[in-house]
C-alpha cells in the first residue's frame, strides 16, 4: 500500500477519535447531533477510501449505508426528537469537563498501548485502524457514563457503532450480512429508544435517567 | 453392525417414552409401556452379548447434535460388558414393572420417563466423544430426577429430588471440565483423537481428579454419597432398582472409560487415592446402612458400600496397572467388573423386594414391619437370596467377585512402593470388615421384616406380589445363583475388557466340567469352586432334613413364642432395627457418626414413660455439605445487592469492568 493511501486512512481514523473527543465535552444538543452527524460523514468517508484501496467495492455499500442512515436519516430524526420533546435549548450539565477530557486520553492511550501489542505481525493501516476504533468505542463508553440525559445516551451509543464499524472495515474480508445487519440493529434501536423516549416523557416529565431511576419498581 | 442395533432399540425406547405421554391414562399403558421396554432392553442385552461374543469393535457415525462434527457412537469389550448390565437390569425391571406399576397412583409422571431413562443410559455406554457423552449424561440425569420427584407431594421428596440435580450438575461439571482438559487446546471431541493424543502427567493428575468426583458423585462414593440415599428410595421401586443397580454402574462405565482407556498412564499414587476413597465409602457405606430402619435407604447405603468395594477394585488395578503388573492389574479390574454385574443383579432384586413389601403393606420402615414370611413367602425367599448374596455367602455371585478382589489385593506384596504394600492389606481388612457387617446388617434387615410377628395390621393384611413381579425376582434369583455357581463362565467373558484395560487377562478358567475351580492366578495359588460349595451345601442341607425327618415327630405343631417370663408379649417387644443395631453403633458409630444415646428416667412416682433417645450426627453434613451451604447462602446474600443497582451504575460498571480488563491486557507482560 502506498504511503498516500495508508496517510489518508490515518487522518480519516484519527479524525473520527477528535470528533469523539468533541462529543465529549459539548454539552448541548444541537451541536452533539451535528457532531455525530460529522463524524458519521467522516466514517463513511474513510470506508469509501478502504473500498477504493483494498479494491472492495461491496464496502461502498456500506459507505452508502453510513451516509444515508448515520450522517442524514438517524441526526435528522433525533432532531426531530428534541424539538418535540421540546429539550433542544436545554444546557446538560455535564460533570466536570476537566476529568472527562483527560479520561478520555487516557483510554486513547491505553487503547493504543494495547492494540500496538496486541497486533503486531499484522498489516500497520490495520493495527492503527484496529486502535483508533477501540479508542472511539471505550469514549462512546465514557460518554454514556457520563451523561444523564438520554438523548446523548442514545449518541454515544451510535458512536460506539461508529467505532465498531470502523474497525470491521480496516479488517479486510468482513462479511458483507454482518455489516448490513448491524446497520439495521443500529436503526431499529433508534426506532425502539425514540418511542420510548416518548413514553418516558409522557409519563414523568423528564428524560433525566437520573430521575427514572426513582421510579423503578422493585427498589423499595 | 452391532452399534447401530444398540442405537435402533435406543430410538425404539424413546419412541416409546413418546408413546407413553400421549397414552399414559389408559388401562392399558401399564403393561404396554413397560413390556415394549422390557422387550426393546432384551433386544439390545442380545446385541450385546453378541458384541461381547464377537469381540470386533463396531463404530458409527451419525449426523446428529453439532453440525459437521456429528455423534460418535462405539461399542467394544468394555461397553458391551456394561450394555449387558444396563440392558439386563432394564428387562428385568421392566417386567418387574408389568405388575408393581399398577399400583402406581400417578402412571402419567412415571411411564414417560422410564423408557427414556433407559434410552438414556444406553446412548451414554456407546457415546464414543465429548459431546454425545455429556448430552446423554445430562439425560440420563434429568430422566432420573423426574422420576425421582414423581411423587412429588412430600417435601421430603422434593428435598431429595432438590440434592439430587445439586449433585448431578455438580458432577456434570466435573466431566464437562474434565473432558475438556482432554480434548487439549485443539478441542477435539472424539474419544479416538483424545485417546491418541495422551495428556501429560499434570492433566491426568487434574483429570482425574476431575472424573473422581463427576462419576463418583453419580456412583456415590463418600463423600458425595449424599443425594443417593434420599433419592433412590423416593422413586417408585422398579426405578430405585434401575438407579441404584444400574445408574451407578453407568458411573463406574464413566470412570473406568475414561481413566483407564483416555488418559493413559497414571501414577501409582493416584491409584492409591482410589484405593482409599473406595476403602472408606465401602466402610462408612455399610455402617450408615445399619443405622437405618427405612428399608430401602438401607438398601441405598448398601449400594455406596458395593460402589466402595468396586472403586478399590479399580484403585487396584490402577496401581498394579503404573507399576507394570499387568496380570494382577487384569485381575482387580475383572475382580471390579464381575462385582458390577453382580451387583447389578442383587440390588434390583432387593429393591424388588423392598417394592413388594411397600406395595402389599403400604410401609417401608423396618419397624412396622415384621413376619412377612408367612404372607409373601416367595417374596421372602427371593429377598434372602439377594441378602446372602449381598453379604458375599457362597456360593452365591457377591462371595465369588468379593473374592476375586481379595485375590488381587493378596498380591500386593509384588508392590514396589512401600505405601501400596501398606495401604492395600488394610483396605482388605476395611473390606473384610464391611463384608461382615454387611452381613449383619442383612440379617437385621431379613429378621425384622420377614422374620417374627407383625407388628402393624398391614402386614396381617399383606397379600403375596403379582406374578409377573414375582417372575422378577426368581429369575433375578436365579441368576444371582449361576453367577455364583459358574463365575469361571463370566470372568472369561470378562477377558476381553481387561485385555483391552490392562493389556493381560486372567487365565482362561475350564468351563467344561461344572465343577472345575476358579484359578484367578494360577494353579498354584487359591482357587475357588462355586459348583463344589454348593454342591456340599445342597448334600449337607439333605443330609440334615432327612436325619431329622427319621429322628423327629413328622407332625408340625404351633406352640406360643417363650415370652423371657414377660407377661405382655406384644409385638413391640420384638427385637427392632434399632436395638438390633446398638452393638454396632455403639462400637463403630460413637466414633463414625458421633452417636450418642440419652435414657429419661423419670423420678420415683412419676408416671411419666421413661424416653430412650440416640442421636447420630452424618459426617458428610457436617463437615461437607452444611458449610459450603452456608457459603454459597452468603455470596448470594452478598451478591444480590447488584441486582438492584440504577441503569447509570450498571453502565459504569460494564465501562469499568471494561477499561480495567484492558488496563490489565496491556499490562500483561
Amino acid at each position: 500500500m502506498s504511503t498516500f493511501a495508508f496517510d489518508v486512512s490515518h487522518f480519516l481514523a484519527g479524525s473520527l477519535v477528535l470528533l469523539s473527543f468533541f462529543l465529549l465535552y459539548q454539552d448541548r444538543l444541537p451541536p452533539l447531533i451535528n457532531i455525530f452527524a460529522a463524524q458519521s460523514l467522516v466514517l463513511a468517508v474513510s470506508i469509501a477510501w478502504q473500498a477504493q484501496t483494498q479494491n472492495a467495492p461491496h464496502l461502498l455499500v456500506t459507505a452508502g449505508i453510513a451516509l444515508c442512515f448515520k450522517s442524514i436519516v438517524i441526526p435528522f430524526v433525533l432532531y426531530r426528537l428534541i424539538r418535540d420533546l421540546r429539550i433542544h435549548r436545554t444546557v446538560e450539565t455535564v460533570v466536570g469537563i476537566g476529568p472527562t477530557m483527560i479520561a478520555g486520553m487516557a483510554l486513547v492511550g491505553l487503547s493504543m498501548a494495547l492494540m500496538m501489542r496486541a497486533t503486531s505481525g499484522i498489516a500497520d493501516l490495520a493495527r492503527e485502524d484496529l486502535a483508533f476504533s477501540l479508542s472511539v468505542i471505550l469514549l462512546g463508553l465514557l460518554m454514556m457514563v457520563t451523561r444523564r440525559n438520554a438523548v446523548s445516551q442514545v449518541i454515544g451509543f451510535m458512536s460506539i457503532e461508529n467505532g465498531l464499524v470502523l474497525a470491521a472495515t480496516g479488517a479486510k474480508g468482513m462479511p458483507f450480512v454482518v455489516e448490513m445487519s448491524v446497520a439495521f440493529s443500529v436503526l431499529i434501536a433508534l426506532i425502539v429508544i425514540g418511542i420510548f423516549l416518548f413514553r418516558i416523557r409522557e409519563r414523568f416529565d423528564t428524560v433525566d435517567v437520573a430521575i427514572l431511576d426513582r421510579f423503578r419498581g422493585e427498589r423499595p | 453392525m452391532l452399534v447401530g442395533n444398540v442405537l435402533l432399540c435406543v430410538a425404539a425406547l424413546i419412541g416409546v417414552s413418546c408413546f407413553a405421554v400421549w397414552a399414559c391414562r389408559r388401562p392399558w399403558a401399564n403393561s404396554a409401556i413397560y413390556g415394549a421396554s422390557a422387550v426393546f432392553c432384551a433386544v439390545a442385552l442380545a446385541g450385546a452379548i453378541a458384541a461381547l461374543v464377537g469381540g470386533a469393535a463396531s463404530t458409527l457415525t451419525l449426523p446428529l447434535g453439532l453440525p459437521w462434527i456429528g455423534m460418535h457412537f462405539r461399542i467394544d469389550a468394555l461397553a458391551a460388558v456394561f450394555l449387558c448390565v444396563v440392558n439386563l437390569g432394564g428387562a428385568a425391571a421392566g417386567v418387574f414393572a408389568l405388575g408393581y406399576g399398577r399400583h402406581e397412583h400417578a402412571p402419567q409422571r412415571v411411564l414417560p420417563f422410564f423408557p427414556a431413562f433407559l434410552a438414556a443410559m444406553n446412548l451414554v455406554v456407546v457415546a464414543d466423544d465429548a459431546f454425545a457423552f455429556l448430552l446423554s449424561w445430562e439425560f440420563m440425569s434429568l430422566t432420573s430426577w423426574a422420576l425421582v420427584v414423581s411423587h412429588d407431594r412430600s417435601a421430603e421428596t422434593l428435598r431429595a429430588g432438590l440434592i439430587y440435580i445439586v449433585m448431578a450438575s455438580f458432577g456434570t461439571l466435573s466431566l464437562l471440565l474434565a473432558f475438556g482438559i482432554l480434548a487439549g487446546p485443539d478441542g477435539h471431541y472424539a474419544f479416538s483423537w483424545m485417546r491418541a493424543r495422551g495428556p501429560n502427567p499434570n492433566e491426568t493428575m487434574i483429570a482425574m481428579f476431575l472424573v473422581l468426583f463427576g462419576a463418583g458423585s453419580k456412583a456415590g462414593i463418600f463423600p458425595l454419597h449424599a443425594w443417593l440415599p434420599l433419592a433412590h428410595p423416593a422413586a417408585p421401586s422398579q426405578v430405585s432398582a434401575l438407579m441404584s443397580g444400574v445408574m451407578t454402574k453407568v458411573a463406574v462405565y464413566a470412570f473406568v472409560r475414561i481413566v483407564f482407556d483416555l488418559l493413559g498412564p497414571i501414577d501409582w499414587r493416584l491409584g492409591m487415592v482410589v484405593i482409599g476413597v473406595g476403602a472408606v465409602t465401602a466402610l462408612l457405606g455399610v455402617l450408615y446402612a445399619l443405622m437405618q430402619h427405612d428399608l430401602k435407604r438401607l438398601l441405598a447405603y448398601h449400594t455406596v458400600e458395593n460402589i466402595g468395594i468396586i472403586f478399590v477394585g479399580l484403585g487396584l488395578a490402577l496401581a498394579f496397572r503404573a507399576n507394570g503388573l499387568t496380570a494382577a492389574a487384569a485381575l482387580a479390574v475383572t475382580a471390579a467388573l464381575f462385582h458390577v454385574f453382580n451387583h447389578s443383579l442383587f440390588k434390583s432384586l432387593l429393591f424388588f423386594g423392598a417394592g413388594a413389601v411397600q406395595a402389599a403393606t403400604g410401609e417401608r420402615d423396618m419397624d412396622r414391619l415384621g413376619g412377612l414370611m408367612h404372607t409373601m413367602p416367595r417374596t421372602a425367599v427371593t429377598f434372602l437370596i439377594g441378602a446372602a448374596a449381598i453379604s458375599a455367602l457362597p456360593p452365591l455371585n457377591g462371595f465369588a467377585s468379593e473374592w476375586l478382589t481379595f485375590q488381587a489385593a493378596f498380591l500386593s506384596p509384588s508392590f514396589p512402593q512401600w505405601g501400596l504394600r501398606l495401604l492395600t492389606p488394610a483396605s482388605a481388612a476395611i473390606l473384610a470388615l464391611s463384608a461382615a457387617l454387611a452381613a449383619a446388617c442383612f440379617v437385621k434387615a431379613f429378621g425384622v421384616t420377614f422374620l417374627g410377628r407383625a407388628r402393624s395390621e398391614a402386614v396381617n393384611l399383606a397379600r403375596e406380589t403379582d406374578k409377573a413381579s414375582q417372575f422378577a425376582m426368581f429369575a433375578l434369583a436365579g441368576a444371582c445363583g449361576v453367577a455364583g455357581v459358574f463365575p469361571g463362565f463370566f470372568t472369561n467373558l470378562l477377558g476381553p475388557v481387561a485385555q483391552f484395560l490392562t493389556a493381560a487377562r486372567i487365565p482362561a478358567q475350564a468351563i467344561a466340567a461344572p465343577w472345575s475351580p476358579l484359578l484367578p492366578v494360577a494353579a498354584s495359588h487359591n482357587s475357588y469352586s462355586g459348583f463344589v460349595i454348593a454342591g456340599c451345601l445342597i448334600v449337607a442341607t439333605a443330609v440334615v432334613a432327612f436325619a431329622i425327618r427319621l429322628v423327629a415327630n413328622g407332625a408340625s405343631r404351633r406352640g406360643a413364642a417363650w415370652d423371657c417370663g414377660y407377661p405382655d408379649a406384644s409385638a413391640m417387644t420384638q427385637y427392632t432395627a434399632g436395638s438390633f443395631a446398638q452393638p454396632i453403633r455403639r462400637v463403630f458409630a460413637t466414633i463414625a457418626f458421633r452417636a450418642r444415646e440419652m435414657v429419661f428416667m423419670p423420678a420415683p412416682g412419676d408416671t411419666a414413660p421413661a424416653e430412650f433417645k440416640a442421636t447420630l450426627h452424618d459426617p458428610a453434613w457436617d463437615l461437607l455439605y452444611t458449610p459450603v451451604g452456608k457459603a454459597v447462602g452468603f455470596l448470594a446474600d452478598s451478591l444480590n445487592r447488584f441486582q438492584f443497582l440504577t441503569i447509570r451504575r450498571y453502565l459504569n460498571l460494564v465501562f469499568l469492568t471494561l477499561v480495567f480488563l484492558l488496563t490489565v491486557l496491556a499490562l500483561w507482560p
